[in-house]
């Protein structure tokens, strides 16, 4: 019981029982890679269909509500569609690489860390969620793109808490990005690119760099 | 309860009361459920060692109810996180002492 490396180990296990109960730390950085990856591929698509409609991003967002006629009810709903599917594949296969890691690792990954990161991105989620809604209601569809990395940067912010610290940064970072977009008006699709493609992959690089590179697998 | 040489407190010579301990003093409140997720043990053993910490008043337990079923939560209480701190000086004490 008192061999000399006692105090050692129990200062090392107290440091990481500490560690692993306050924060989540399982996300793989693949996971940021692949949902990059998504939205770019999905801004690309969105593209397309402006080209398909012979419509520019700027025109789109100029017409209001009133103005809109079958064509661009059309558009309205195949973005609307792509978005969704966009949502749940980017969630799939972020999941999806997490998930691979934590069997190669041994770490759960559903403790209740994890449950206090979803509800505290869940909350900002969902209100953007319900802001857009409502913006697009009301027709103001130039705010979409901006209030989509607004809302995201909050709650990456809000979530990283209970996280890895470089979470937060990529919240500030959706954040700068979704407020510039508020006055480049006309540009929202590249600044979603942006946020949500380019950064995500930036951020899933570094992460895998920093913390998987050299993660040994559990026998 | 410690020994007046090296300030141990011998509570925390178990380490599953260690881990509740380290697991309370960086979490407000944690359910029963949580803890023993966290700290793999089974539910009768963890019991006793939170009675056993409960009995020392290191820690505060809290039952409540989630609809039908019991929840109980538990939080560090001031004089536990106290003795937590003293013992991790102690243990630092004791790796200076040997280096």
């Amino acid at each position: 019981m008192n061999g000399e490396n006692e105090p050692i180990q129990a200062l090392e296990d107290i440091k990481k029982i500490m560690d692993r109960s306050s924060r989540f730390a399982s996300l793989s950085g693949w996971s940021g890679i692949a949902a990059g990856i998504c939205a770019l591929i999905a801004a690309w698509l969105a593209g397309k269909k402006f080209n398909k409609y012979a419509i520019s991003e700027n025109e789109y967002e100029a017409k209001s509500n009133y103005t809109r006629d079958g064509n661009l009810l059309q558009l309205d709903r195949e973005l609307l569609i792509l978005a969704v599917i966009t949502f749940i594949a980017a969630f799939f296969f972020a999941f999806l690489f997490t998930y691979l890691r934590s069997r190669k690792t041994g770490v759960p990954i559903w403790g209740f860390m994890a449950r206090k990161v979803m509800i505290n991105m869940a909350i900002p989620m969902i209100v953007g969620g319900l802001l857009i809604w409502r913006i697009t209601d009301f027709g103001l569809y130039a705010l979409v793109a901006p209030a989509c990395l607004i809302f995201y940067g909050l709650a990456l912010i809000n979530g990283s808490k209970f996280t890895l610290s470089e979470v937060r940064y990529l919240g500030y970072l959706q954040l700068l990005l979704g407020v510039i977009n508020l006055w480049a008006i006309g540009y929202g699709l590249y600044f979603w690119a942006a946020g949500f493609g380019v950064l995500h992959i930036l951020y899933g690089i570094v992460m895998w760099n920093k913390y998987e590179r050299n993660e040994k697998a559990v026998a | 309860m410690k020994n007046p040489i090296s300030g141990l407190n011998k509570i925390f010579d178990n380490r599953i009361r260690l881990g509740v301990m380290s697991v309370l003093i960086v979490n407000e409140e944690i359910s029963f459920n949580d803890l023993k997720g966290m700290l793999e043990v089974t539910d009768g053993n963890l019991a006793t060692h939170l009675v056993n910490l409960e009995e020392n008043g290191f820690i505060k337990v809290h039952k409540g109810f989630i609809g039908r079923k019991t929840n109980t939560t538990y939080s560090i209480t001031k004089l536990g996180e106290r003795e937590f701190q003293d013992h991790v000086k102690a243990l630092e004490g004791i790796i200076k002492g040997i280096k």
